[in-house]
């Protein structure tokens, strides 16, 4: 049974961050995107962890709690707006929400 | 009773309101008479009583006035500083009894009364019987403010109040058309005078900061020489003062020369010349000089208002002669007759001007009411060559116009003698040539009476038949009032018998000296007896062969043989004083046409200068500028505004693909970024460049 490797959860973490960014760039459901960004937030906290385990400080781990709480305020944000977007659009398809355009 | 002196004027204002406004053609003829005599007769009464309680009170003893304040009119407030003392200026309305005004009180209202009583028999067939009586009655109130005023202000309203009337009765048939015109002609002519009373007013409170007749009075006795100092257009302050008021005068008084509207005033009804345009407000002018008599005496201007008044008398007297309207004739002798007046009061002897004014109220009243009854009798004819032998028919009225006649004329012991007689001794003091004209005038004045009477009343009737089938005495109502008038015409003189000698009967001069200030020389000097005795002699001479003159000319059943004979031998002459001199045609020519053509002429102007170029071109001038401030708005400032919005449209084109609003995409070109820093990094790492 090969050893798990701080390089093995690198590479999940790399894998996850991808699949996140691609989720967010192309997905046009927003709840989709939000989940997306959720991928990306873990892949970094896996990799707060890894380095924690590896370095024996616990300051990684404490970070990645602190994202934990960040990201969830961030979903509260995200579903807030996700919310009152469907109430205005009747949709949640990002490509909808173009107010913003110049 | 004298202090009830307020209802005196009130009493006849209330009948114009009521008459006028409140009750209009809610009354019958009966009533309106009634009211409108009765408020006039209970103002008599009131005024006799007041004029008696007067004569028996202290201040008459004092020779004081007795005034009373009704409340302060004009409290205009701070007019200067005098001697470091705050000066105001305030006009109260007040009354004012003394002798001068009480002889004005009496006549105005005694003779008032009875012309209004007059005028019911007079008025009866006409329309407007109650507009009639209200325009009366607020004559009779306005002229009793005038003579009872304390102030010149309030002697104002009533000079203005009664020149209202004067122009409401004038124009009374205004359905006809000249009566119009005369109303308007006397309104604008008294305008001309009205002007230099204001003058004399303004004047007045420069001078002496109050419009008070006692307070000037006093001023001026305090110190005549402050009066004599040079003021405008070289004369002295006197001078200037009563060279305006005076101008007053000859408006109001028909003097030239403004006196051309008096005869055309003759368009009213005939108890209206009676009562404004001979016995009451055509006097208002010397009531005023006399009142003013502080200021007169101490002005050569006096002398001048005994000129005009010298050469009016005569002027009037000869056109006089040859009118052959009866109510013309009588006209032209009440200006001649004013002139008397202030011939008199120009040589200072204002008593006999008042005296003049109140033996010509009586005579004069007493002969235009009877003229009246004459053109009553005849169904409005007022032409003397259609008339003659009226005196079978009209008995009373021949008789009472008789003594009317006579009474002008000059004869003793009638009221026109002593009064004329009074005025051409007074002249003769010192101013013989203006003796002499009132002299020839006197004889004149006889001429024209007798004339007017031997035409009228005498001879074979010229007339055509349905009038002489319609002649007839006039009513009671009418002919009473003449009886009452000859009455005074009789009698009125006998208070101012000539004084002879160291025997002073003159009884009204006594009673009226409280009313002349003390101020400068006052020399009485009477002639001797003999002088004077030779004086009356040769005036009743003069009237005498004026009367014969008449009789030869008109008397004895001539009828018009001997005039026409005349007026064929002398055509200039007769054609020169039928018309008038020429006056009316003259003022037409210069005042009235140069007016117009000012008028027009400046017409022109508006509307050819002040509309046409001023107006007209900088409307034109403001078009023309804006339409070149558009353009540069148009073109340039909004060019440039336009041009900047350009810029920035064009310059933020390629912008603008870069801000989507889609997420994703913003996400991508993130990412892909991050992609690219990373992959440099990576590159720069791998070449081995560093970082």
């Amino acid at each position: 049974m090969p050893e798990v490797t701080t390089t093995h959860y690198l590479v999940l973490s790399a894998l996850l961050f991808t699949i996140g960014v691609a989720g967010i760039v192309t997905r046009r459901n927003m709840i989709t995107v939000l989940m997306s960004i959720e991928l990306v937030l873990n892949s970094v906290n896996l990799n707060f962890i890894a380095f924690s385990y590896q370095l024996s400080d616990l300051g990684g781990q404490i970070f990645a709690i602190f994202t934990i709480a960040v990201a969830a305020g961030e979903a509260a944000v995200g579903l807030g707006i996700l919310v009152a977007m469907f109430r205005l659009h009747e949709s949640v398809e990002l490509d909808r929400a173009t107010e913003l355009s110049g | 009773m004298k202090s009830w002196l307020w209802l005196v004027p009130v009493l006849p204002l209330a009948g114009a309101l009521a008459n006028g406004v409140l009750l209009r053609d809610r009354l019958g003829k009966k009533a309106v008479a009634v009211l409108a005599c009765g408020l006039v007769g209970l103002a008599c009464l009131l005024s006799f009583a007041a004029i008696g309680s007067y004569l028996a009170s202290p201040e008459y003893a004092a020779r004081e006035p007795y005034e009373q304040v009704l409340y302060d009119w004009i409290p205009a407030g701070l007019l200067g500083i005098e001697g470091g003392v705050f000066r105001d200026f305030t006009v109260e309305m007040g009354f004012q009894l003394d002798p001068l005004s009480a002889v004005m009180l009496f006549v105005v209202t005694f003779v008032g009364f009875w012309i209004h009583v007059y005028s019911v028999g007079y008025m009866d067939h006409e329309p407007g019987f109650q507009r009639y009586f209200a325009y009366l009655n607020l004559f009779m109130g306005a002229m009793l403010l005038l003579v009872l005023g304390n102030n010149y202000l309030v002697m104002f309203v009533g000079w203005e109040g009664v020149g209202l009337c004067s122009y409401l009765l004038i124009g009374f048939y205004y359905d006809q058309e000249f009566p119009p015109y005369a109303g308007r002609k006397a309104f604008i002519t008294n305008r001309v005078g009205d002007f230099g009373f204001v003058i004399g007013l303004f004047a007045l409170v420069a001078h002496f900061g109050t419009l008070d007749y006692s307070e000037i009075v006093r001023a001026i006795e305090a110190n005549p020489a402050l009066v004599q100092a040079p003021y405008l257009l070289g004369l002295s302050v006197a001078g200037f003062i009563g060279l305006a008021l005076f101008i007053g005068a000859t408006g109001k008084s028909a003097q030239i020369p403004l006196h051309v509207w008096l005869p055309d005033a003759m368009a009213g009804p005939t108890p209206v010349s009676a009562l404004i345009h001979a016995a009451t407000m055509v006097t208002a002018g010397v009531y005023m000089v006399a009142r003013s008599n502080a200021i007169y005496q101490l002005t050569s201007v006096s002398e001048l208002v005994a000129l005009v008044g010298a050469i009016t008398a005569i002027f009037a007297a000869t056109i006089a002669i040859a009118q052959d309207d009866i109510k013309k004739v009588l006209a032209y002798s009440t200006v001649s007759q004013l002139g008397y007046m202030f011939l008199a009061a120009g040589v200072g002897a204002y008593g006999v001007a008042v005296f003049h004014l109140m033996t010509h109220a009586f005579f004069k009243a007493l002969l235009f009411l009877g003229s009246g009854s004459v053109i009553h009798a005849m169904g409005g004819e007022q032409d003397m060559r259609k008339m003659g032998g009226l005196k079978e028919h009209l008995p009373w009225t021949y008789r009472t116009f008789l003594i009317g006649t006579v009474a002008i004329a000059g004869i003793p012991p009638l009221a026109g003698f002593f009064s004329k007689d009074g005025i051409l001794a007074a002249a003769f003091v010192d101013h013989k040539t203006l003796w002499a004209i009132g002299l020839v005038t006197a004889g004149l004045t006889a001429c024209y009476m007798f004339r007017l009477l031997y035409m009228t009343f005498h001879g074979e009737f010229r007339g055509s038949s349905e009038q002489q089938h319609h002649l007839h005495e006039s009513p009671a109502v009418m002919t009473v009032p003449l009886v009452v008038l000859a009455v005074g015409a009789v009698t009125s003189g006998w208070v101012g018998l000539p004084p002879l000698g160291e025997v002073d009967l003159h009884w009204l001069n006594h009673f009226l000296s409280p009313v002349i200030a003390q101020v400068g020389e006052h020399g009485e000097h009477h002639a001797s007896v003999a002088l004077e005795l030779a004086l009356m002699a040769i005036s009743v001479l003069v009237a005498v062969a004026g009367i014969l003159a008449a009789r030869a000319l008109w008397g004895k059943d001539r009828g018009l043989t001997a005039e026409d004979a005349l007026a064929a031998r002398f055509v200039g002459l007769r054609r020169l004083l039928a018309n008038k001199y020429w006056v009316d045609e003259l003022y037409d020519a210069t005042v009235i046409r140069g007016t117009w053509a000012s008028a027009r002429g400046l017409f022109a102007f508006d509307s050819r200068f002040i509309d046409g170029v001023l107006v007209n071109g900088s409307r034109h001038l403001t078009v023309a500028l804006s339409l070149l401030s558009g353009f540069f708005d148009k073109y340039f400032v909004d060019g440039l505004v336009n041009l900047t919005g350009l810029t920035m449209r064009l310059g933020s084109r390629s912008f603008r693909s870069l801000q989507t609003g889609a997420v994703s995409q913003y996400a991508l070109v993130m990412a892909l970024g991050v992609v690219i820093l990373l992959g440099f990094y990576v590159a720069m790492r791998l070449g081995g460049w560093g970082l």
